[in-house]
């Protein structure tokens, strides 16, 4: 008890110097967190997939497509209970810089595949009995302001001309992770217009999604999908939709090794920091530890000394730190709209936030603990602050 | 009368371990804010240098880029006959009409799938790209499943190296030769045949049509002109304002991201440099009672300590700079979210970034050595000289 109040005592005596300490680690620990969950949120897309779902798409790659008359033969192969289709649109809504994911879908079947989209019966029934109608999430109608009964233009890269849209349901999430800022719309729609405009490229769809009668059949079922495709003029790649989603996350990969290896640099940062702080401490006190060893107290007790006074500062600040990286996050969050999806923090995060607040208070403490432990009390004594 | 400058070089060495400690938190704090700027630079260079400010790319009206932009032959007929279009030494006139497609071909370190830009080219086309040149092999021959890969390609994808075959389209394809574009985006692309490359993937059109003008100073009028045609629908653009764009939120993205994280690491920087610069004050007031009874005044006092803080930023500084400019050797490869197409670019270390790193570092040590020094500056003698 007497020695944690001198413990306490010692951390306290330089209030600002300390105060600075604990400052700067905070920032270090926010910092590392909120890199992290926007790593994270970087997988949101595929830790939400199913695992009861295929996506098949051409094998050339995701720019080509595949014919709609796929989509009788991938209900016939066995494993498969349902198949809807989808195609990306890649439309621009008043300018570029409002970029958000829109869906050409197959609107009955792909709906009843994604029960996470909660869409009340009203709004399930409107969408269904417009052609031209169209479904938005909760977050993106928030972002634009949109209500139901809007009408939405936008101007296609992929299918040229100015589509407009009446937007008839808002659609929520079921689970906190899914993301509700997307914008779908009928696929006979798009391709009448298309068949109209160009007939080469009508009766094409992007992906197609399959749902599995039992997950563990995946494998199986996606060989088995390949296979009938096989030398055929579009060979299809089939894979989980988690697999799918991963396959985006891996484009980006280099820029995320880069968030990840910056959010391990801002811990070496405020290591020294936090290391120059002990040295400059224990430099200063040499000759307390010279009285402290010369009344009897051993060279581990003063290194233990040491060690607690950073731990308990590092502590401090790594606890004030995962406190504020909630309120930082959903601010960053706010800032960025709609683009990531959900930005969670994460048990792993938190515990590495612990970790790393253990890590800077331990490593700070080596050298100083080291050399005041290994003083001669001679030396210690005659040496001034 | 100022404090000589070599004692506050000698109170920094008197300090070691503290100053090292200091200058290197601020040196990291320095590198990784040069290093993502090099990278925003390197992205520019890249794509700006990928462009020829005389030549002309034509995509179809609001398709953004190659992949999504179509144009058939009756459309390519009419860009192709205007009056503007430069003849090359052979008489021809200098266009090129490609078709653009995306792959995906596995990476050579991770075995993980990413998209690559093939590109159908003809023999004007290759003209019209001086900056491209056969390093490795030969080039394809017109009329055959022959390819050539650029240079990033060819090192860091399954199959595109050389003698290698890469299979798309039903068919196999041989890369012949492998080509270096002076680090612009063409060496990140797989070429072919443009007539063979349209059979194979049973295309009608072409997704752009490249072509330099015989008098630059016609664009303006030139592409008033075609996009005016009530026959055609397509949009003019420079080639070099052509990949500018492209790259225009990849490259925003990487300076926010990286300005953001150097402005939350500078806070623990200068946090640093404060609680050096404090103990410095600290540990030396009996010596700042000294020099102010020996006439040096407050002013010169809060240079002095001033003057360390900022030489403090500056050895950290240069030390950032040093490990930054080791990164030039590397290179990055990633998708430009824009073009969906995997595009490799380097580090570039330009005057500009080695300026704004150093100034950077200087006012990390400025705001961080201030209140320290004001302190310094504020002591009494009799108090300072008590304290010894």
């Amino acid at each position: 008890m007497f020695v944690l109040l001198f413990v306490l005592r010692n951390a306290f005596r330089h209030k600002l110097r300390t105060t600075l300490t604990v400052v700067g680690i905070v920032v270090a620990i926010v910092a590392f967190g909120v890199l992290r969950t926007i790593v994270d949120a970087w997988y949101a897309g595929a830790n939400a997939s199913s695992s009861a779902r295929l996506v098949t798409r051409n094998s050339v790659s995701l720019t080509f497509s595949l014919p709609l008359t796929y989509a009788q033969k991938l209900r016939q192969v066995s494993g498969v209970t349902g198949v809807a289709w989808a195609n990306w649109f890649g439309g621009v809504y008043i300018k570029e810089s409002n970029f958000f994911p829109q869906f050409a879908i197959s609107a009955q079947t792909y709906l009843d595949m994604y029960p996470e989209f909660v869409l009340s019966p009203e709004e399930h029934r409107a969408f269904m009995a417009d052609r031209t109608g169209a479904i938005a999430g909760r977050k993106l109608a928030e972002k634009y302001g949109w209500k139901v009964g809007d009408q939405i233009p936008l101007r296609g890269t992929i299918y040229p001309g100015t589509w407009t849209f009446n937007l008839r349901g808002i659609y929520d999430g079921a689970e906190s992770g899914t993301d509700t800022s997307t914008f779908f719309f009928h696929f006979d729609y798009l391709n009448e217009k298309v068949k109209q405009m160009y007939p080469r490229r009508g009766d094409q769809v992007g992906v197609f999604v399959e749902q599995l009668r039992d997950p563990d059949e995946a494998a199986a079922v996606s060989q088995a999908i390949d296979a009938t495709f096989k030398n055929s003029l579009a060979e299809t790649l089939t894979e989980t939709e988690k697999a799918f989603q991963l396959g985006f996350v891996a484009m980006s990969e280099a820029i995320l090794v880069a968030i990840q290896a910056v959010s391990f640099i801002v811990i070496v940062i405020i290591m020294a920091v936090m290391a120059n702080t002990m040295a400059m401490t224990a430099r200063e006190r040499y000759g307390e530890y010279a009285t402290l060893k010369a009344l009897g107290f051993g060279a581990g007790f003063v290194a233990f000394l040491i060690f607690a006074e950073s731990l308990g500062i590092a502590m401090l600040g790594a606890g004030v730190g995962i406190a504020l990286t909630f309120p930082v996050a959903q601010g960053f969050a706010d800032a960025v709209g709609a683009i990531l999806s959900g930005l969670a923090i994460s048990r792993e995060t938190m515990l590495m936030q612990v970790g790393a607040g253990l890590l800077v208070g331990v490593i700070a403490a080596i050298v100083p603990a080291w050399r005041a432990a290994r003083i001669r009390i001679v030396d210690g004594l005659r040496t001034i602050g | 009368m100022a404090i000589p400058l070599s004692y506050i070089a000698r109170n920094m060495v008197a300090r070691r371990l503290t100053t090292a400690l200091t200058a290197g938190g601020m040196g990291l704090v320095v590198y990784v804010f040069a290093t993502v700027l090099m990278l925003a630079a390197g992205l520019q260079k890249t794509l700006v240098s990928t462009g020829q400010d005389d030549n002309v790319v034509v995509i179809r009206r609001g398709s953004q880029t190659e992949v999504q932009s179509g144009i058939d032959r009756s459309q390519a007929g009419i860009v192709d006959s205007i009056p503007d279009i430069a003849t090359g030494e052979d008489g021809r006139p200098l266009v090129s009409r490609e078709p653009v497609v995306l792959i995906s071909l596995p990476k050579r370190s991770n075995g993980k799938a990413a998209n690559v830009v093939i590109r159908g080219v003809t023999p004007a086309g290759l003209a019209l790209r001086p900056q491209v040149h056969l390093v490795e092999g030969r080039m394809f021959r017109p009329g055959s499943a022959e390819v050539v890969a650029g240079r990033a390609i060819s090192d860091g994808f399954q199959g595109a190296g050389l003698g290698e075959t890469v299979r798309f389209a039903s068919r196999d394809w041989t890369v012949v030769g492998v080509f270096d574009a002076g680090h612009s985006g063409f060496d990140s692309e797989i070429w072919g045949d443009a007539e063979q490359l349209l059979q194979a993937f049973r295309r009608t059109g072409y997704s752009s049509i490249l072509f330099k003008l015989a008098d630059p100073e016609r664009f303006d009028a030139v592409k008033s002109e075609l996009e005016a045609d009530p026959r055609l629908t397509v949009e003019l653009k420079r080639e070099t304002r052509f990949y500018a764009d492209q790259s225009e939120a990849l490259a925003k993205f990487l300076t926010y991201l990286g300005t953001g994280i150097s402005i939350i690491f500078s806070i623990g920087a200068i946090i640093g440099a404060m609680i050096t610069m404090y103990a410095s004050v600290a540990s030396r007031v009996g010596e700042i009672g000294t020099l102010r009874a020996l006439g040096f005044s407050r002013t010169a006092i809060l240079v002095a300590f001033l003057g360390e803080a900022l030489l403090l930023g500056l050895v950290g500084g240069v030390l950032g700079l040093l490990g930054a400019s080791a990164m030039q050797a590397l290179s990055i490869s990633t998708t430009n979210f824009q073009t969906f197409a995997e595009i490799a670019f380097g580090f570039t270390l330009t005057p500009g970034i080695v300026m704004a790193s150093l100034a950077f570092s200087l006012v990390m040590g400025f705001v961080g050595g201030f209140l320290p020094a004001a302190r310094a500056a504020r002591l009494r003698i009799v108090d300072a000289l008590r304290a010894a």
